[in-house]
């Protein structure tokens, strides 16, 4: 399903003035998310910038019903949500859950897997900033290698944990990995996923000028630098058939990829490890390791099998 | 209207049936877990007409229920001791939304040790959040409780979650004979839900973002308000069901021979059963004793129990929880409400951990407390032990 820019609706779902930082990716996200799926649809958001992005009650910068709720639920109460909404005979009704990398791969992660076991019948997306933004930049398990955080200040040691692929791990429906830099992609993946019963993931990677350090004008081009690097391929898994995303194909032979450095080099938080090769080696070597894991899918899910 | 010979937690089962519950979702638990059992067969026999959401944790639990009465739904979850605790943050987020709900709290001690016999510690816990809290003595109350606050819950005069405690294996696994009323009753007695605002995506509410810092602070004070509202609510609905299903219970508190009384024993939960075996035992042997049993610790019956024990000479409190370095809970509201009253008090803590306490013994504290004020005059002693045996302090147990 193809999607022309043409007929995407033109509604203003975001407020000027909303709370958010400039040039954030949580409010292009959400924009294109509204975009995919017009207004049959709740959001419930965990703490997170989301929470905050919103604006001060009784008003909202957001164009939405939503559903605020604890750090570590966003997963339930959408199963919770879902279930009335069957309950009360609206079974056309989609509820995302709007959750931050802390939100799902840490403190959330428990609800997440238990939904996504479950199959429960939700739109699940991580918005993927690579660490706990809203409380001041601490790492998260999604937090990369080398990236400097307030609560790692030489570096983080540890790798990124792979969600995506642990979502698959669980059997669900539907896991797609998009950025804001491509918001066509995403776009597509959210209608395909709307479409879809059962429990559905989408990684949505989002650059923050804030926490990456980098100037704020910059949020898609990084989104795509990370592709185009190798470092966040695009890819999804219907059904139990996997494919690469059309625009991202090509970097996964790694002759095409862009040098990694060129999406270090703008973000203030790798500044200490750009002379360091010991470091830069870390980080190739984890692209190879994301790599393997796209390999071993398309051997086994890829177009034809499975 | 049939009785059927039911457990606690079954009795709690056929109200959420009777209730037409549209979701549920809970963790197991000892003691609860029949709970969640009895509803799933329920629900997969066709029975109840809801959906049962099997999820991964309590603190999940909560909110899922949390969520789907957000959305319009009637609700229902069931936990104890550990289970509670692990969901407190909800417990508050629940309450703070104004969100009509009903949980049942099978109430059990907190470990370490590991211990699933029955305190109140567990339910005691959640005092300050915003629930309102039922406390129920015997198996037939707790159908009849758990009925209730449904309508309690989605009174508009109210609209906060409702939990009501049933004392772990006392009640929750012992079989008593239930009069369970027909559905048909039930369907013209209890409204269809009604809540403050209904989740949608025609909606465009949101809730729970941030807000003004007056503002939530006057949503506090609104709940406040709502707990108040809620003493005239559920005394009305106690009477109402009285008249309808034949049993009413004293509303917010009961007042067993306390009218004449010069001593009251103040008491809550199952073991209030056992105090009034002692009282009896006393007023056999003359003392002009009685009993008051808080059915409702949130709201706290201080208007009432102000009625009930004005001109009383003495109150003995059982309590079945500690703050610790502090009183045992009730103790606490009880003092607060005979302020300058001149009535002697004497809080007791006992029955913790699950320890047994026989109406003999409630029989000698209580006649104690009466002879030694009746001999010395005015006594306040807030915290008193009944203790299981001698202590010996920790580091001569380590020695
Ligand atoms: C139980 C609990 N622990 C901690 C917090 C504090 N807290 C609020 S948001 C947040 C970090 C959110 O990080 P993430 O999920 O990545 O979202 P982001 O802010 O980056 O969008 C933390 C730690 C909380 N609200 N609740
Ligand atoms: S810190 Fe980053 S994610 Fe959070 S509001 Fe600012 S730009 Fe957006
Ligand atoms: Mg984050």
């Amino acid at each position: 399903m193809g999607v022309s820019l043409k007929r995407i609706p033109k509604k203003k779902y975001l407020m000027p003035g909303n709370a958010a930082c400039p040039g954030c990716p949580e409010t292009m996200g959400m924009r294109y998310l509204k975009m995919a799926l017009g207004d049959n649809f709740v959001m419930v958001i965990p703490a997170g910038c989301s929470s905050v992005i919103q604006g001060i009650a009784p008003k909202s910068g957001i164009y939405s019903s939503i559903l605020n709720i604890v750090f570590a639920a966003g997963a339930s109460a959408a199963a919770g949500m879902k279930a009335a909404f069957e309950a009360l005979g609206r079974d056309d009704v989609n509820v995302v859950v709007w959750a931050g990398d802390g939100g799902t791969g840490d403190i959330g992660f428990q609800a997440l897997s238990g939904a996504a076991e479950r199959d429960d019948d939700i739109i699940y997306i991580c918005v993927d900033n690579e660490a706990y933004m809203n409380t001041g930049i601490q790492r998260s398990s999604l937090t990369p290698y080398g990236a400097w955080t307030t609560t790692t200040w030489k570096g983080k040691q540890e790798h990124k944990k792979n969600i995506p692929m642990i979502l698959i791990a669980h059997g669900v429906k539907y896991v797609a990995t998009a950025t804001v830099g491509y918001p066509m992609d995403f776009i597509e993946k959210v209608k395909r996923a709307s479409q879809i019963r059962g429990f559905k993931y989408i990684h949505l990677l989002a650059p923050c000028p804030v926490g990456w350090k980098f100037d704020p004008a910059l949020t898609p081009n990084l989104g795509q630098l990370a592709v185009k690097t190798g470092l966040y391929p695009l890819y999804e898994f219907n059904q139990g058939a996997f494919r690469l995303s059309p625009i991202a194909a090509r970097y996964k032979d790694p002759s095409k990829r862009a040098p990694i450095i060129e999406y270090l080099k703008p973000q203030g938080r790798y500044r200490h490890i750009l002379n360091d090769p010991e470091a830069l080696r870390r980080l190739e070597e984890y692209i190879n390791e994301v790599w393997k894991w796209v390999a071993m899918m398309e051997k086994h899910y890829g177009a034809g099998k499975g | 209207m049939p009785v059927k010979v039911l457990t606690g937690n079954y009795a709690v089962a056929e109200a959420v049936r009777l209730a037409r519950v549209q979701v549920v979702a809970a963790y197991p638990i000892t003691p609860q877990t029949t709970i969640v059992e009895k509803i799933s067969e329920m629900a997969e026999s066709g029975l109840l007409d809801a959906r049962v959401l099997r999820v991964e944790s309590e603190h999940s639990a909560l909110a899922a229920v949390y969520a789907a009465a957000s959305a319009g739904a009637r609700a229902f979850t069931a936990t104890a001791s550990h289970g509670l605790l692990y969901m407190h943050e909800v417990v508050w987020w629940a309450a703070g939304a104004r969100i009509p709900l009903v949980m049942a709290v099978v109430t059990r001690a907190i470990g370490p040790p590991w211990n699933i016999h029955v305190d109140h510690q567990d339910i005691m816990d959640q005092r300050d959040s915003g629930w309102i809290i039922g406390i129920a003595q015997e198996n037939q109350e707790v159908l009849d409780l758990i009925l209730q606050a449904f309508k309690i819950s989605e009174d508009p005069r109210v609209y906060l979650p409702v939990m009501i405690g049933l004392d772990g294996f006392i009640l929750s696994h012992t079989s008593a004979p239930v009069n369970v009323p027909e559905q048909d009753e039930v369907d013209s007695w209890l409204p269809p839900r009604r809540q403050p605002y209904v989740i949608t995506p025609e909606s465009k509410i949101v809730m729970g973002n941030i807000s003004d810092d007056e503002d939530h602070f006057m949503m506090r004070y609104s709940m406040h308000v709502a707990m108040n509202e809620a003493k005239k609510v559920i005394d009305e609905v106690d009477r109402e069901y009285g008249e309808i299903f034949g049993r009413s219970y004293g509303g917010l508190v009961e007042c067993y021979k306390c009218e004449d009384s010069k001593f009251n024993a103040i008491i809550t939960g199952s073991w209030a059963g056992d105090a009034k075996e002692a009282v009896n035992m006393l007023r056999e042997e003359g003392y002009q004793v009685g009993l008051v049993r808080i059915r409702f610790l949130r709201p706290w019956p201080r208007e009432r129990l102000m009625e009930l024990l004005t001109g009383v000479k003495g109150v003995i409190v059982f309590d079945r929880a500690i703050s610790m370095g502090s009183t045992g809970i009730l103790l606490n509201d009880v003092v607060s409400t005979l302020y300058g009253n001149g009535t002697s008090i004497r809080g007791v803590i006992a029955g913790l951990t699950g320890v047994d306490v026989k109406p003999a013994e409630m029989y000698s504290v209580i006649k104690e407390f009466i002879d030694s004020v009746e001999e010395y005059g005015f006594i306040y002693e807030p915290v008193t032990w009944l203790l299981p045996r001698k202590y010996r302090r920790i580091e001569e147990v380590a020695r």
